[in-house]
């Protein structure tokens, strides 16, 4: 009883808050001063079409930095928690349909190529790393789908995932040694506006950011698979 | 005008795919009806203007969360106490 009127009055409590929040709220005519500076000297200063990838990559570099790092520390939790006996036991699965064996072979390598895409591209188009390295994870899992037993190397992914980060310090380290501060992009030529290689250093720190995302959610996938065969 | 339409339609779709996967009693359902969810959050994000926002969630929101929560459900259900 006492349980249930606490709920409701929780509820009346926040109702009333989201609702004075609604009554005062009014839509702002101009951008305030910050949003004023990325939006006016942005594409000088990064040379981004994509101002998003401008403030996530260059003005907000370390924020990043702190994401990439929290799911690096999702995905080694995963891999430490998830019981590493028995992984390679062999057990009787039952077999996939013709049409799944058939969509994955047409479809993984454009999935693989689209996520490619979207991180290589981050400073231009929407997207970036993250978004990339997700699509190339689920294909991933378009794969494990089809054959359980597929023999794909941790190691490799491993590999890749600590090149990638690693790379992705260096360049940040680069940039307080040769250009503005940590993670700058003026490491790297601007180049011309709008073009593939332009921006500075931001497309390879999206193509790294891309690959480790993409071989951290891999491995996350490819451990909860392994995992699939014990207590049978 | 039809945008207003369209994120309308979505948002009573949202409630009610939420609502299903709260009250459901299986747990299939429940995990493809958050799914769902994520799909039409994604569909609301590009309409809101934010491409970024609506790629993240359509990866991660309605495609790994899925299958991670499948993978845990099996591993669940195959594990004796």
């Amino acid at each position: 009883m006492y349980k249930k009127l606490f709920v409701l009055l929780l509820l009346a409590v926040l109702g009333w808050s989201f609702f004075t929040l609604l009554q005062t709220h009014q839509e702002r005519q101009s951008l305030n001063p910050l949003s004023k500076h990325y939006v006016e000297k942005g594409p000088d200063e990064v040379g981004a079409p994509n101002l998003v990838t401008a403030i996530v990559v260059t003005y907000r570099g370390f924020d990043t930095l702190g994401e990439v790092t929290i799911l690096f520390v999702s995905a080694a939790i995963v891999g430490l928690f998830l019981k590493t006996e028995n992984r390679r036991r062999k057990y009787k699965i039952r077999s996939t349909s013709e049409i799944l064996h058939a969509a994955q072979r047409l479809l993984f390598p454009v999935m693989i190529l689209f996520g490619i895409y979207i991180f290589m591209n981050g400073h231009l188009t929407p997207g970036g790393g993250f978004q990339g390295g997700a699509v190339i994870a689920t294909a991933m899992i378009l794969v494990l789908l089809t054959n359980p037993e597929s023999p794909i190397s941790h190691r490799a992914f491993n590999l890749l995932e600590s090149v990638s980060g690693f790379s992705y310090i260096i360049i940040g380290v680069l940039g307080v040694l040769l250009a503005g501060g940590f993670l700058d992009n003026h490491i790297l030529p601007l180049g011309k506006f709008g073009n593939l290689f332009s921006a500075g250093a931001i497309p390879l720190i999206y193509s790294f950011v891309g690959l480790k995302v993409g071989s951290e959610l891999s491995s996350i996938i490819l451990n909860l698979n392994d995992v699939q065969k014990d207590d049978k | 005008m039809i945008l207003i339409i369209v994120s309308m339609v979505l948002g009573v779709v949202m409630i009610a795919v939420s609502l299903v996967a709260l009250h459901t009693k299986k747990l299939q359902a429940a995990i493809l009806a958050a799914g769902v969810l994520s799909l039409m959050t994604s569909i609301l994000f590009l309409l809101l203007a934010a491409p970024d926002v609506a790629l993240t969630e359509a990866a991660i929101g309605s495609a790994l969360t899925t299958a991670i929560f499948f993978y845990v459900l099996n591993k669940i259900k195959n594990t004796h106490v």
